[in-house]
């Protein structure tokens, strides 16, 4: 080793470290800041160590793509925020095409000067399927989470054999490639096919199953930054992409035990498929208000809940939640936000919307940490939430969702559920919690009936 | 040539994965949405592969092939970086009026 090469190596050593900082430091808003300073850091000094390598002959084609780079990458990080899952699943599939590019080139240079080894193939044939699966699979996300695909799933007969059929042929050339590295005719094939399986695993996907969609393509995107590290051994890429990988991983647990769900179920289970819904014939009667009304039962309460889900932000509606939250706080009402961990289109959604309308995170409460409080909240407001809060999953055996731990909305002395109307919602199932005695319909988009709501809250601050 | 560092590297893997179970857990789930960002920033570490590759210019197409991978991992180092900084400002104890 040359002494520029144990410079180099001392980068990675110092970057492999500061990447565990950053992730420990985000155990806290309050040093969660720290946490990214360190993660530049570390990743500055990896690319410097790595720029002083005396196998670079050129920096041309290096420094146009960082300049590329850096052009999409910071109005990228300017989307809205109710866009930042499709930011997500879009830079998942950037971080899969670097490994699947980085794989195909690895394995062309090899080819060429003879020096592709069984090991060599083996972890560039898993780089190159993860990687090129996951470009594929997260543009596929993407697209749907952006809604210039269809977000509903879509299926056909005998899909899953069908995929597990491509998936199975991807493998075996992949196989054979490991055992014969040179008949390089199979390379493409393995390319093509984890291309296609990447779309085909995302088609009968639907918008609530995301948030585990998205983690387990993170996850992926994580082993194929693995693999790029035993195919160019590197041992902080495998370091990273290990950080990453895992990270990515408790987020689909995470993310399937809020919907008491397994991984198969949400890949092959097509939720979404709108379980025929056997509902609409029987009208049963609801209790509905208006916003005065809520307003007067707001007044008298002490403490309030309010539930957001995905509704919230497809309407906009966060930062009239927040003002609904500062007239309540003026009252010296106590006011919290129920979050579900699947609330929204990622995991954490909720939480950074609200963050933005300036909610104080110390009103946010987690689903584990309410539910026990709920039977002493006098109003809980649903904001945009359908599914986490249907008490069918509590009891009803028959239901889609039975098990799924919920939000027990229905559990406070009055429910307030606002909602444009009485369509079920994105998995088609009937919700009982709109029935209940204790639930009032407030219809109309959540923004405008909150708006309404805020206005007879601080009109009435004016006359007393 | 191929000189057997497979077990090295192996024994890399299954520390950092450790290491990324233990300190993951502990982080906040009100952050969730943050960590994934940030986790996808740190694995955009793929670039040092890519620059590599695109800088030793040992063929044309290896150097374009690497060239858009420097590029896409770029795209995800300064986005990811960023817009993590930019979510996590946002998170205050106390709201904007008090």
């Amino acid at each position: 080793m040359t002494a520029i090469d144990h410079l180099t190596q001392a980068t990675y050593l110092v970057a492999a470290v500061l990447f565990i900082f950053s992730l420990r430091w985000l155990s806290s808003p309050k040093t969660a800041r720290q946490g990214v300073a360190a993660g530049v850091g570390g990743m500055v000094a990896a690319v410097i160590g790595t720029l002083l390598h005396p196998e670079i002959v050129s920096y041309t084609w290096i420094l146009i793509a960082l300049v590329v780079g850096t052009a999409i990458g910071i109005p990228l990080s300017w989307v809205p925020l109710t866009a930042v899952p499709q930011r997500t699943a879009l830079s998942h599939a950037f971080g899969g095409l670097a490994a699947g590019l980085v794989g195909t080139a690895k394995y062309m240079l090899w080819l060429h000067d003879g020096e592709l080894t069984s090991f060599r193939t083996f972890a560039i044939v898993v780089e190159v399927l993860l990687g090129y699966l996951t470009f594929t699979g997260s543009l596929m996300a993407a697209g749907k989470l952006q809604e210039v695909l269809p977000t509903r799933p879509i299926t056909y007969r005998n899909q899953n054999i069908f995929n597990f059929l491509l998936l199975a042929i991807a493998v075996g050339a992949g196989l054979y490639l490991v055992a014969r590295p040179d008949t390089w005719q199979l390379f493409p094939v393995v390319v093509v096919l984890s291309l296609v399986f990447g779309v085909l695993l995302i088609l009968p996907i639907g918008g609530a199953d995301m948030p585990t969609v998205i983690s387990l393509l993170n996850s992926y995107a994580g082993l194929s930054a693995v693999a790029m590290g035993f195919v160019l051994d590197n041992k902080l890429l495998i370091t990273a992409g290990a950080l990453d990988g895992s990270s990515g991983f408790i987020l689909s647990v995470i993310m399937c035990k809020a919907m008491n769900r397994s991984f198969t179920n949400v890949l092959f289970g097509a939720f979404g498929q709108v379980s025929q819904v056997q509902a609409a014939a029987e009208a049963r009667a609801v209790k509905s208000a208006t916003p005065r009304d809520v307003a007067d039962i707001l007044e008298n309460a002490s403490s309030v809940a309010v539930i957001p889900g995905y509704g919230m932000a497809v309407a906009q509606a966060q930062h009239r939640v927040r003002e609904l939250y500062d007239q309540l706080s003026k009252r010296g009402i106590d006011c919290k936000f129920a979050i579900h961990p699947v609330a929204g289109r990622m995991p954490g959604h909720m939480n950074v919307l609200l963050a933005e309308a300036e909610v104080p995170y110390t009103a946010l409460a987690e689903m584990d940490d309410i539910n026990p409080d709920m039977p002493q909240v006098d109003v809980a407001i649903v904001v945009g939430a359908n599914d986490v809060v249907n008490p069918a999953a509590r009891h009803d055996k028959a239901s889609p969702i039975f098990g799924m731990p919920i939000i027990n909305a229905d559990r406070a002395r009055t429910v307030i559920a606002i909602k444009r109307s009485m369509n079920p919602g994105f998995a088609g199932i009937e919700n009982e919690l709109y029935y209940a005695d204790n639930c009032l319909m407030a219809f109309g988009d959540a923004k405008a009936v909150l708006g309404d709501v805020v206005k007879a809250l601080s009109g009435d601050s004016g006359i007393h | 040539m191929q000189n057997l560092d497979l077990w090295s590297m192996l024994f890399v893997f299954m520390l950092a994965t450790f290491v990324g179970f233990q300190v993951i857990q502990n982080v906040s789930r009100l952050l969730h949405t943050p960590l994934m960002s940030l986790t996808n920033a740190i694995s955009a570490i793929a670039i040092v592969g890519s620059i590599i590759i695109a800088g030793e210019e040992k063929s044309l197409s290896s150097t374009v092939l690497g060239a858009i991978a420097v590029a896409a991992s770029m795209t995800n180092i300064v986005s990811g970086f960023l817009i993590t900084d930019r979510m996590l400002k946002m998170f205050r104890e106390k709201g904007s009026q008090k």
